[in-house]
């Protein structure tokens, strides 16, 4: 009893300390001034840009740029943090998690934002020396530190290999030539960054990476990682041909880090399931990002999405509703914005040509530019650019609104993008919001 | 909160918003010495849509829901609380476009060879009006 009464509680929890904890706290604060409100992480900073680790990795951002809000964010929120603390065990019945150090704090409602976590796969070698996941900022100091141990001059570390052709194997490809290794990307599949772009974009930026001096090898998957004295020396491939490498970054994908949410006894498919107001199954428990199962508006079906925007929306719509809003989710659509070595690429939604029922194509006459619509009844489904994105943005909007486009589609389509392009009653009530006299 | 509105019936096309824009934000005192110094113009943040008759201007609509704030994987653009205005950081940008991505306007202005957003409304009015609609001389930018 003694041990119930000392221990803290707190109106709202947070476990996760990323962009959708910290839209949350916000979306929080916009309902609630007065509740008692934490957020506990098991990394000991404040919340930062985790998709900057490449740009900090490559030097071209200090790391003083990492913080994703102002140093005084907490304060201001009057957010009581445990950083550096792991949740180790959810127990509903008391309302109260338990930290790896012992301590439990109460809550009155708790938001999982624990995010995901690397696949590591289960290949001969893997736990050598030199061989790294590459998805959180302590991730940059192991790779920083095994190269500069290693060196970069005779017998070190000269050759990396990225193991996936992801976003997060392209991005890492990116900032290790940058650091002046020679670098080669390995990719199961027969392009790089399928799952976001079409064929065409990946070519482009397959050749994007290889101008920059990254070597490319698709259809290839890894056999074997070989090492010595316990280091890594390199990866073996299926083919049997083998390539030397000091350092091997592993990016295959990341899962939905569940295994908290499943012991507690909350329903987990692939990820934590949801409800349309960020609900799990068990009463005052929410989760939002990557760790949950957010709905996707275009597939018409829940799976995870671990991308930065939803999973800021989705912290935003779990916050408004713990603290007695009732805001629904609308959904999720699949978008990435990368950048390949200088080459801006964007996509949105679905862009596999055989889900479409038409698709626009545009190519500038330098071939330097590419923009592609997937189009079925009559909606927008998916969009591809690479080159010239600006005003990408107009597209996502019809995609995420549903609009039929049936009318104007030519208009969005070879030519320069504005609002212009969208019929003169929609782009009034867009301009000028519901509401307003023209 | 108060935002600009555009109304393209009243719009002539002049783009004295540009000017005033970029006249606004260029640190000098008087019109003519700003635009003597080239080399430091910045971009204006409002852009003026023109095809046959049809004009109109449009800047960052300061969306209550941003999806641009949503989208920034920096976090430089953010929303204040208690102004409701979008702020972008440019020192913090780093030129991902997740933003460009999000903006159903198409309202964020970027620079590819500089790698960053170059200007967002940043709603130069807040303590009066902003310098566009001021100096709109046929009221097709109005501020309530």
């Amino acid at each position: 009893m003694s041990e119930k009464l000392s221990r803290s509680s707190y109106d709202y929890l947070i476990v996760g300390n990323s962009t959708a904890a910290i839209s949350a706290v916000e979306a929080i604060r916009r309902q609630d001034q007065a509740g008692n409100l934490a957020v506990v992480s098991g990394e000991p900073y404040p919340a930062y840009c985790t998709p900057l680790i490449s740009y900090v990795l490559a030097g071209k951002i200090p790391e003083s740029r990492m913080n994703y809000r102002r140093a005084d964010f907490y304060q201001k929120m009057r957010v009581t943090t445990h950083l550096g603390h792991a949740v180790t065990e959810v127990r509903p019945e008391e309302h109260e998690v338990v930290l790896d150090d012992g301590a439990a704090l109460g809550y009155g409602k708790l938001l999982l934002a624990c995010g995901g976590a690397p696949i590591v796969p289960d290949l001969p070698g893997a736990d050598l020396g030199g061989v790294f996941t590459f998805t959180r900022y302590a991730d940059v100091a192991r790779v920083r530190s095994w190269v500069q141990e290693h060196g970069v001059q005779e017998h070190g570390v000269q050759e990396a290999v990225v193991i996936g052709g992801g976003m997060i194997g392209v991005k890492a490809a990116e900032a290790l030539q940058h650091l002046e290794l020679r670098t080669t990307m390995v990719e199961l599949l027969d392009r790089i960054l399928a799952q976001a772009l079409d064929e065409r974009g990946s070519v482009l930026a397959q050749r994007a990476l290889e101008t920059a001096g990254v070597r490319v090898l698709t259809s290839r998957g890894a056999a074997s990682l070989p090492g010595e004295e316990g280091r890594v020396n390199g990866v073996r491939l299926d083919t049997g041909a083998l390539l030397p490498a000091q350092m091997v970054i592993v990016a295959i994908g990341v899962l939905p880090n569940t295994s908290l949410a499943a012991e507690a006894g909350v329903a987990v498919n692939r990820g934590v399931l949801v409800d349309d107001h960020m609900r799990t199954s068990l009463p005052d428990v929410y989760a939002a990002g990557d760790v949950a199962e957010g709905y996707d508006m275009l597939l018409g079906e829940s799976r995870p999405i671990a991308i930065w925007p939803s999973a800021y929306l989705q912290g935003e719509v779990a916050g408004t509703n713990m603290a007695g809003g009732d805001q629904p989710f609308h959904g999720s659509v699949a978008m990435n914005s990368i950048q390949v070595c200088g080459l801006p690429t964007i996509s949105v939604g679905l862009t596999e040509p055989a889900r479409a029922e038409e698709v626009l194509e545009y190519n500038s006459p330098d071939g330097q530019n590419y923009r592609r619509l997937f189009l079925r009844d009559n909606r927008i489904i998916g969009a591809v650019f690479v080159g010239d994105i600006d005003r990408a943005g107009i597209i996502t909007g019809l995609i995420r609104e549903e609009i039929d486009v049936s009318e104007f589609k030519q208009k969005l389509i070879g030519r320069e993008l504005g609002l212009l392009s969208l019929p003169k009653e929609y782009r009034k009530h867009k301009v000028m919001g519901p509401g307003m006299e023209v | 909160m108060k935002r600009i509105y555009t109304k393209e019936e009243y719009c002539i096309g002049c783009r004295l918003c540009e000017i005033y824009c970029i006249f606004e934000h260029s640190g000098h005192q008087t019109l003519v010495k700003a635009f003597r110094d080239e080399e430091n113009l910045p971009e204006p943040a409002v852009m003026v849509e023109e095809e046959g008759p049809i004009s109109f201007a449009l800047q960052c609509r300061h969306c209550e829901d941003a999806p641009c704030v949503a989208a920034c994987i920096a976090g430089a653009m953010t929303r204040d609380p208690e102004t409701g205005v979008v702020h972008h950081d440019a020192e913090k940008c780093v030129g991902c476009w997740s933003c460009v991505m999000m903006c159903p306007f198409g309202g964020i202005h970027i620079d590819l060879e500089e790698g960053k957003v170059v200007s967002k409304c940043d709603l130069c009015g807040e303590e009066g009006i902003p310098a566009c609609v001021l100096h709109c001389p046929n009221e097709a930018l109005v501020y309530e």
